[in-house]
C-alpha cells in the first residue's frame, strides 16, 4: 500500500471526500433534519471547491493527463489505482460538484422523508461519478460506473413519484444490460494486452504493438459502445430515460440528466474512440444516423408531449444525440463542441428540471394542461424558466448555441447531409420549448388554484440566479472553457484519425460500409429493422 | 498398525470434528445446560479449522495415499471450517427458538463438516465416497430436523430418496473407474487410456452423482423444496458447505486426474449453462425468499461451472495455464459462501418462531424497521448480483476472466445475460426493503432483535464480503499458486 500515492493527492480526495462526507452522515441521528441538510451542503460545497483546484493543476497547452495519482491495488491480475484529468474530464468533475450543492439546496424542502439517507445516497452518487471521470484504469472505470447505478436507483426508488419502483429496475436492468458485455471486452482486451491501463494500451495502439483484427475490433467497439450507448441515452436504447426522469425527484432528474447521461457520451470519448479507432470509423456512419434518429425523433416526442417533466426528459435524447453527433464527425471543432454541449446541457437541462420541480412542489402535478398563465402569478419564476428554455433551444449569447453550432460547424465540414439533417432538431427545439413555455405561462390562469400560486422563494432564487449566471456565463466567455478543452479534443481526433484528414477516405465510403454490413449482421447488436432506413436517411 | 504421526496430522481437521460430534453425543445425557453445547461445537468447529493449519504445515499423502494435504485442501478445510463456525452461532438462537435439540443438532453438524473435509481432502475415490456418505448422510437428518414440520419431513425424504440415487450414481461410477483403470487412487492413474470408454462412463457417472450434490441442472430438482423445508441454518450450511466440498473433489478429479480431458469440455460447457438458466428463470417468479436463495444458488453453481469448462479447456496445458481458473473456483466459493450464510441468518431471524415471516411481503419496508439487517442483507444480494467493491464481484470477474481466457466467449456472453436475469430478482427484494412501505401491523411490531451470535455472524461475513471485495490480493496470490493441487 505504500505505493498507492504518488505525487498529489487531489484526485483521490475529490472522489473520496464526499464518501467520508456520506458516512459521516450516516452516524448522525436520523431526526435532527436541519442538522442533516447542513452537514450535506457543507461537504458538497467544500467538494466543489475543492475541484476548483483542478483548474489550476490542469494544463492548457497538452492534451496529456494532470495530477496523476498511479498506484498498485491487485497484483493478479494487476490492477491499478491509476487517476487522471485532462481537457475532458476536468469540466465535467466541476459540473457534477457544482450540481450536488445545487440538488443539495433544491431538496431542502422538497425531501422530508427519510432525509438522512437521501443526502447519504447523493453523496454516494457524487463518488461513482467523479470516480468514473477520474479513472484511468479501465477496471477502476468500470468499478465505479457499477458503484454509482445503486444510489441513483435508490433515489428514484424511495423519493420518486407513483411508478418510482418500475422506473428505478427499469434504470438499474437496462445500464447493466450495457455494461457487463462491457466488461468481458474489457477482459477480453486485457487478454490481448496484459494490462488494464488505459494510456498503455492506448500506447500500445498508436505504435502498432498491439493490433486487433477488425472483426474483434468491432465486436470490442461494439461491447463498449452499447454500454455508452445505453447511458446517453441512444436512441432506440433510450426508453429508460422519460421513465427515469419523470419518476426520480427533482435532485435525481438533476444528476441524472446534468452527470449521469455524460458518463455515456464521455465512455465514448474517452474509450471508443483512442482503443477502437478503425472500429470507430467504420461505425460512425450508423452512429451518425443513430444520433440524427435521436435528435429528431427526441424532438418530436417532445413537442407532444402533455406531461411538461417528459417533455425535458425528451429534449435530453434529442441534445445527447447532438453530443454523439458531434464525436463521429470527428473533426476537432465537433468535438470541441460536443464536449462544450455535454456541459451546456448539464446546467440548461439542470436547470430547466429544477424549474419544473419546483412547479411540482407547488402543484403536485407535471401536466401542462393543469397550469397555463403562471407568468401572472408567478412572474420571477417565468422569466428564469424562460431563461433556461431559451439556452436550451441554442440562443446565441446563451450556452446551448455555443455547442450546438460548434457540432453542427464541424459535422457540416465533413458531412454536409448529416449538419442538415441534424439542424432540423435546432429548429424542432425552439418549437416545443417556445410552445410549452407559452401553454404553460402565458394567457390567463385557466386554474382556480393557479392564481394563488407563491413566487419563487429566497432559497430558489439562489439557485435560479447562480444557474442563470452560470448559462450566461458559458454563452459569452466561451472561450474560457474551450482553451482548455481544446488540446484533449484534439489529442483524441489525433487517435482516430493518425494519418490524414478524413475527407481523403470518402470515395472508399462505399466498400467501408460493406464491410461493417458484414461485421454487424454476425452481431445483431442492433435493431435490425433500423439499419436499412437509416442508410437512405443518410444518402 | 498403528498409523504413523504425520498420517494422523493430515487428518487432524477431520479427527476432531468427528470427536467433538462424538463428545457432544456423549454428554447429552449428562448436561442440561443447552447452551453448553454451543460452546462446545463452537470449539469443536474451531479447533478443526484450527487444525487445518496443522494440517496444512504438513503436506503430503496421508494414510497411504488415501487422502492429500495440499494448498487446496487447506484452503477447503479453512473454508468449510469457516461455513461450520458460522452456523454454530447462527443456529444457537433459532434451535432455542424452535425448542429444538442443542447436542443432536451440532454433533450431525460437525459430522456433516468432518464429511465434507475428507471429501475436500480425499484422493482416493472410496475415501472420497465415505466422506460423501458422512455428509450426506447427516445431512438427510438435519433437513428434517423440525420434526413437527410436514415441510421438514417432505424436506428429509425428498432429499434422502434423490440423494440416495446420486451417491449410487457416484459409487458405479467409482466401480467403472476402477475397471478401467485398475485402480481408484486419483494420483495413479497416469497410465489410464483417456479414450476408453468405460473410464469415460466411469467419470460421467461421478459427474452426475456431485452434479446431484452441487445443484447442478438437470439434478437441481431438490434444491428449491429441500431448501424450503430445511431448518434455516441448515439451508445456510447446505449452500456453502456441501456445495463447496463436492466442487472442491469435482476439481481434484477434473484436474488430475490426467484422463479426464478436454473430452469433458462440453459435458460442463452444457451443464453450465443448463443450470445457469434454470436457476435464474426459476428464481424470477419465487415469493417466498428462501426459495429464492435456493434457485439463486442453482444459478451460482452453473456460474462457478462456467468455470470447470474453463478447466477442461485447459486441462491437458501443464505449464499452469489453467491455474487462474481454479483460483476463479475456490475464490468464487470463498465469496459465495460468506454472502450465502450471512443472507440465510438474516432470513431465520427475520422468520421468527415457525418460520412464518418468509415471504417477499414479510420484508416490505425493512430499511425502515430494522436498516442493519437490510443494509446487511442489500450487501449479501448485491455480492450475489455481482455489483463492484463487493467479493462477489470479483468471484465473477475471475470467472468471465477464465471464460475468456479459454475463448469461452459465448459462454461469457450467455453468463451476462445470466447476470442481467440474476439482477431482476435480487434487485427486487432489495426494491421491497427499501422502497415500499411496511404494513401497519408489521410496524407495529417490535423489531426483531438479533443475538450477540447472529451478530457476529452478520459482522464477519459482512466485512469479509467487502474486505475481500477491494482487497482480494492475499487470498488470490495464495490460491494462484502453481503446486495448489499436489500431483
Amino acid at each position: 500500500m505504500g505505493s498507492l500515492f504518488q505525487g498529489g493527492h487531489l484526485l483521490s480526495i475529490l472522489i473520496f471526500f464526499p464518501a467520508v462526507g456520506s458516512l459521516a452522515l450516516l452516524l448522525l441521528r436520523g431526526d435532527d433534519h436541519v442538522f442533516i441538510r447542513r452537514i450535506a451542503l457543507i461537504v458538497s460545497v467544500a467538494e466543489f471547491l475543492f475541484s476548483l483546484l483542478l483548474l489550476r493543476g490542469a494544463s492548457l497547452a497538452s492534451g496529456d493527463y494532470r495530477l496523476v495519482e498511479y498506484g498498485q491495488w491487485i497484483t493478479a491480475p494487476p490492477i491499478h489505482y491509476h487517476l487522471g484529468v485532462d481537457g475532458i474530464s476536468l469540466f465535467l468533475v466541476i459540473l457534477t460538484t457544482f450540481l450536488t450543492p445545487i440538488s443539495v439546496i433544491a431538496s431542502w424542502s422538497s425531501i422530508n422523508h427519510r432525509i438522512k439517507e437521501f443526502f447519504v445516497m447523493l453523496l454516494m452518487l457524487e463518488v461513482g461519478v467523479i470516480g468514473v471521470f477520474l479513472s484511468l484504469d479501465l477496471f477502476l472505470f468500470f468499478l465505479f460506473w457499477e458503484v454509482m447505478l445503486i444510489p441513483m436507483a435508490m433515489l428514484i426508488g424511495i423519493w420518486g413519484h407513483e411508478r418510482r419502483i418500475y422506473a428505478a429496475v427499469k434504470f438499474v436492468l437496462y445500464t447493466m444490460a450495457g455494461s457487463i458485455l462491457m466488461l468481458v471486452g474489457i477482459i477480453w482486451l486485457y487478454n490481448a494486452t496484459g494490462t488494464f491501463d488505459l494510456p498503455t494500451i492506448q500506447q500500445m495502439i498508436q505504435t502498432g504493438t498491439l493490433v486487433i483484427e477488425p472483426r474483434a475490433e468491432m465486436l470490442l467497439f461494439l461491447a463498449f459502445f452499447v454500454a455508452f450507448a445505453v447511458k446517453v441515452p441512444l436512441f432506440p436504447l433510450h426508453t429508460w430515460l422519460p421513465d427515469a426522469h419523470v419518476e426520480a425527484p427533482t435532485a435525481g432528474s438533476v444528476m441524472l440528466a446534468g452527470v449521469l447521461l455524460k458518463m455515456g457520451t464521455y465512455g465514448m470519448i474517452r474509450f471508443c474512440l483512442p482503443l477502437f479507432p478503425e472500429a470507430a470509423r467504420r461505425a460512425a456512419p450508423w452512429v451518425a444516423v443513430l444520433a440524427i434518429i435521436g435528435i429528431i425523433y427526441g424532438a418530436l416526442v417532445a413537442l407532444v408531449q402533455p406531461n411538461l417533466k417528459k417533455l425535458v426528459a425528451y429534449s435530453s435524447v434529442s441534445h445527447l444525440g447532438f453530443v454523439v453527433l458531434g464525436i463521429f464527425a470527428f473533426r476537432s471543432i465537433s468535438m470541441q463542441g460536443a464536449v462544450y454541449q455535454m456541459l451546456a446541457h448539464g446546467i440548461s437541462t439542470g436547470a430547466l428540471f429544477l424549474l419544473v420541480g419546483m412547479l411540482y412542489d407547488r402543484r403536485h402535478t407535471f401536466e401542462i394542461s393543469e397550469y397555463g398563465g403562471l407568468a401572472t402569478p408567478m412572474p420571477k419564476l417565468a422569466a428564469f424558466f424562460l431563461i433556461a428554455a431559451l439556452a436550451s433551444m441554442g440562443l446565441p449569447m446563451l450556452n446551448g448555441f455555443v455547442g450546438e453550432f460548434l457540432v453542427l460547424l464541424g459535422t457540416y465540414q465533413s458531412h454536409g447531409t448529416w449538419a442538415s439533417w441534424a439542424a432540423l432538431g435546432v429548429i424542432l427545439s425552439a418549437c416545443y420549448l417556445l410552445w410549452s413555455y407559452q401553454r404553460v405561462f402565458f394567457g390567463e390562469v385557466t386554474r382556480e388554484k393557479n392564481k394563488t400560486l407563491a413566487d419563487a422563494s429566497a432559497r430558489e432564487k439562489f439557485i435560479l440566479v447562480t444557474m442563470s449566471i452560470v448559462m450566461l456565463w458559458m454563452g459569452i466567455g466561451s472561450t474560457y472553457f474551450t482553451r482548455r478543452t481544446a488540446a484533449a479534443s484534439q489529442a483524441v481526433i489525433d487517435q482516430v484519425e493518425p494519418q490524414r484528414p478524413y475527407e481523403a477516405r470518402v470515395p472508399a465510403a462505399g466498400g467501408i460500409r460493406a464491410d461493417v454490413h458484414a461485421a454487424d449482421s454476425t452481431n445483431d447488436l442492433r435493431d435490425a429493422k433500423q439499419i436499412p432506413a437509416a442508410v437512405d436517411v443518410n444518402r | 498398525m498403528f498409523p504413523r504421526t504425520d498420517d494422523l496430522l493430515r487428518a487432524l481437521p477431520e479427527l476432531i470434528w468427528c470427536g467433538f460430534a462424538m463428545l457432544a453425543m456423549l454428554l447429552q445425557p449428562f448436561v442440561r445446560s443447552r447452551h453448553f453445547f454451543t460452546v462446545l461445537a463452537l470449539l469443536g468447529a474451531l479447533g478443526g479449522t484450527g487444525a487445518a493449519f496443522v494440517a496444512g504445515a504438513t503436506p503430503g499423502e496421508g494414510f497411504y495415499g488415501l487422502i492429500q494435504s495440499d494448498v487446496f485442501s487447506f484452503f477447503f478445510r479453512l473454508l468449510i471450517g469457516l461455513v461450520a463456525v458460522l452456523v454454530v452461532l447462527a443456529a444457537d438462537s433459532y434451535l432455542e427458538r424452535e425448542k429444538l435439540p442443542f447436542a443432536e443438532f451440532y454433533a450431525l453438524l460437525l459430522f456433516a463438516t468432518a464429511g465434507m473435509g475428507v471429501l475436500a481432502s480425499a484422493r482416493e475415490l472410496l475415501t472420497a465416497f465415505i466422506g460423501l456418505e458422512l455428509s450426506s448422510i447427516s445431512s438427510y437428518i438435519l433437513a428434517g430436523f423440525r420434526r413437527d414440520s410436514t415441510k421438514s419431513s417432505e424436506a428429509s425424504l425428498k432429499y434422502f430418496l434423490l440423494g440416495s440415487f446420486a451417491t449410487a450414481f457416484f459409487l458405479y461410477g467409482i466401480a467403472l473407474v476402477y475397471g478401467a483403470t485398475g485402480t481408484t487412487n486419483l494420483g495413479r492413474m497416469d497410465d489410464a487410456d483417456p479414450n476408453s470408454n468405460l473410464l469415460k462412463l466411469g467419470l460421467s457417472l461421478i459427474l452426475i452423482g456431485l452434479g446431484f450434490k452441487v445443484a447442478a441442472a438437470p439434478f437441481q430438482i431438490w434444491t428449491p423444496d429441500v431448501y424450503e423445508g430445511a431448518p434455516t441454518p441448515v439451508t445456510a450450511l447446505f449452500s456453502a458447505g456441501p456445495k463447496a466440498a463436492a466442487f472442491a473433489l469435482l476439481l481434484r478429479i477434473f484436474a488430475s486426474v490426467p484422463a479426464a480431458t478436454h473430452f469433458w469440455f462440453w459435458a460442463f460447457w452444457v451443464l453450465a449453462a443448463l443450470t445457469m438458466f434454470a436457476g435464474n428463470l426459476g428464481a424470477l417468479l419465487q415469493t417466498n425468499v428462501k426459495r429464492l436463495l435456493a434457485y439463486s444458488s442453482i444459478a451460482h453453481a452453473g456460474y462457478i461451472l462456467v468455470a470447470f469448462a474453463a478447466v477442461t479447456f485447459m486441462a491437458n496445458d501443464l505449464n499452469g495455464g489453467a491455474t487462474p481458473a481454479y483460483a476463479a473456483v475456490l475464490f468464487y466459493l470463498l465469496s459465495y459462501a460468506l454472502v450465502k450464510i450471512g443472507a440465510f441468518t438474516i432470513v431465520s431471524e427475520i422468520g421468527g418462531w415457525g418460520e412464518k415471516n418468509l415471504t417477499l411481503d414479510d420484508y416490505a419496508g425493512l430499511a425502515q424497521r430494522q436498516p442493519v439487517a437490510a443494509a446487511a442483507l442489500s450487501l449479501y444480494l448485491l455480492s450475489l448480483l455481482g455489483l463492484p467493491v463487493t467479493a462477489g464481484f470479483f468471484g465473477k470477474f475471475y470467472i468471465f476472466k477464465a471464460a475468456v481466457n479459454s475463448h469461452l466467449i459465448w459462454l461469457a456472453v450467455l453468463m451476462a445475460v445470466n447476470s442481467i436475469i440474476g439482477a431482476y430478482y435480487y434487485l427486487r427484494v432489495i426494491v421491497v426493503m427499501y422502497m415500499r412501505e411496511a404494513s401497519a401491523e408489521a410496524m407495529a411490531a417490535a423489531p426483531v432483535r438479533f443475538p450477540v451470535a447472529v451478530n457476529v455472524v452478520l459482522a464477519v461475513t459482512a466485512i469479509g464480503t467487502v474486505y475481500f471485495g477491494l482487497f482480494p490480493n492475499q487470498v488470490l496470490n495464495f490460491i494462484l499458486q502453481p503446486n495448489l493441487i499436489a500431483r
